[in-house]
């Protein structure tokens, strides 16, 4: 078992879809709301995804299809 | 001896061990080193910093390692420089250039790997680990050389030729990596979670960021202890920016210079500039972005301290401009023929933004400014290369040399 945190970061179209709920009923994943501010125009969740790592690859990538930013809670960790 | 006491949660004061940790466990803020204060400004003093050796470790009361048993490459203490000729094509007659292109591995990075590494190694690690776009590979991987310890470095594998080199040299072991920015940057993250190796810029980010002050301890010095007024100071993480900022109010704090009201201001890439984007928007908070940008050492889409560079911002009047790809290469050429400084892209960023922030007046010509040119020109050598002058061409001759001398465009013979 594998847990990442992440930062999911919505853009004004997908306010009104229910993507974390999505991701629990999608995948073997377990959803944990660490963090949150999520307003009319934009939000951002930081998310604990508990499960498989190929599994959590796979919810992440399909959050991505829909238009979910994900990044490392920690931002970029690629530096110069 | 170091008067490091504890990790400190930078947004609940929540304490930790001084051990591999960079968020907190209940807020994921960004924890930071928290030091005895009463002790250093008994144990200091202007005199004894001035008597030590010309590196960073000089300011070893303000670091969180053992400076005795420190790796030391000769990082830091580089040269400021009075920039007049620069200073008079820009309107600003006290202009200064923090020249830290002079640094072992040519970046400001050897100042924060410096602190990184020895503590890493304080710590137990054997391996030492970064994902960079380059002038960090290259500084962690000549550390790791010096002390002994294996060195991972993650790149993307679209790098300029000269920062692969810079790297390959010193022989650690290189990844290069084939994917989207993105990507990679997860699978970085994924790593430095899932491995016993010290991730200078993530798992040891606290001690990391420690180094970046001694950029302000060296500017107050060279000042003959004084703050600047006005800094210019590229972004990426934003770390650099806050951290300079936090030397000179430590360096206050320990008496050795007066109460500094810095004005601190940012520099972007127009190609990633959320730092940028967002104040020029009135929002503290940045949308992350997907880099697109020449200057490849500041192509951070989504900056760990992005929303404190927003807040020192505010805090000290600063202001943050965004620049061109074509007004970098020409901040690169401006500082090279003016200064004879060749900086990278990044410090092309800097100049452009000093002359964009001057021109608009947010930079006043009375103020002491210092710009931080924080890497060497060789390694981008491709952003100029197709923007320099042709050489003359000539035979061994003294006539072939006259008639091209004596046709140069534009110069009088």
């Amino acid at each position: 078992m594998a847990v990442q945190r992440l930062r999911f970061t919505f853009p004004t179209d997908l306010i009104k879809e229910p993507v974390i709920y999505l991701i629990g009923q999608q995948f073997e994943v377990i959803t944990n709301i660490r963090m949150a501010d999520v307003d009319e125009s934009t939000g951002w969740v930081i998310l604990e995804l508990e499960g498989d790592a190929d599994e959590i690859a796979r919810s992440v990538a399909w959050a991505e299809s829909r238009g979910v930013r994900v990044d490392p809670i920690t931002g970029d960790v690629i530096e110069g | 001896m170091t008067y490091a006491q504890n990790l400190r949660c930078r947004e609940c004061s929540r304490d930790y061990p001084l051990a591999a940790l960079h968020v907190c466990e209940f807020c994921f803020g960004p924890l930071e080193v928290a030091y005895d204060d009463d002790g250093i400004r008994a144990a200091v003093s202007r005199e004894a910093i001035a008597s030590r050796p010309a590196n960073l470790w000089r300011y070893r009361e303000f670091l969180p390692c053992d400076a005795d048993s420190a790796i030391n490459i000769g990082a830091g203490f580089t040269p400021l420089i009075h920039a007049k000729n620069l200073g008079k094509a820009l309107g600003l007659p006290n202009l200064y250039i923090k020249n830290d292109t002079a640094n072992p591995t040519w970046s400001f990075k050897d100042r924060v790997v410096a602190v990184a590494s020895s503590r890493a190694r304080e710590l137990g690690y054997e391996k030492l680990a970064c994902a960079s776009t380059g002038n960090l590979a290259n500084s962690v991987s000549a550390h790791a050389a010096a002390a002994g310890m294996e060195a991972v470095v993650v790149i993307p594998n679209d790098l300029e030729a000269g920062k692969v080199l810079g790297s390959s040299i010193y022989s650690p072991t290189l990844v290069k990596v084939a994917g989207n920015y993105d990507a990679v940057n997860r699978l970085c993250a994924e790593l430095a979670g899932s491995r016993n190796w010290a991730f200078v810029n993530v798992n040891v980010r606290p001690y990391y960021a420690e180094g970046s002050k001694t950029l302000g301890f060296e500017v107050a010095e060279q000042l003959g202890w004084r703050a600047p007024d006005h800094c210019v100071v590229p972004i990426a993480s934003g770390s650099l920016f806050v951290k300079i900022r936090k030397g000179l109010n430590e360096f206050a704090k320990a008496g050795l210079i007066d109460t500094p009201h810095t004005r601190m201001s940012g520099a972007q890439a127009t190609g990633c500039s959320p730092v940028a984007t967002a104040w020029a928007e009135g929002n503290m908070n940045f949308r992350p972005q997907r880099p697109d940008t020449i200057a490849k050492s500041l192509a951070i889409g989504n900056p760990a301290d992005g929303y404190y560079s927003l807040v020192q911002l505010k805090d000290t009047n600063g202001a943050c401009a965004s620049v061109s790809d074509d007004e970098i290469v020409a901040g690169m050429k401006l500082l090279a023929e003016t200064e004879g400084i060749f900086a990278e892209t990044a410090g092309g960023v800097t100049i452009a933004s000093v002359k964009q922030l001057a021109a608009s007046g947010r930079i006043d010509p009375d103020e002491l400014v210092v710009a931080f040119v924080t890497g060497a020109g060789f390694k981008t050598a491709e952003a100029v290369v197709d923007h320099l002058g042709p050489a003359l061409e000539i035979d061994a001759t003294v006539e072939s040399f006259e008639a091209a001398y004596g046709e140069r465009e534009g110069v009088p013979a």
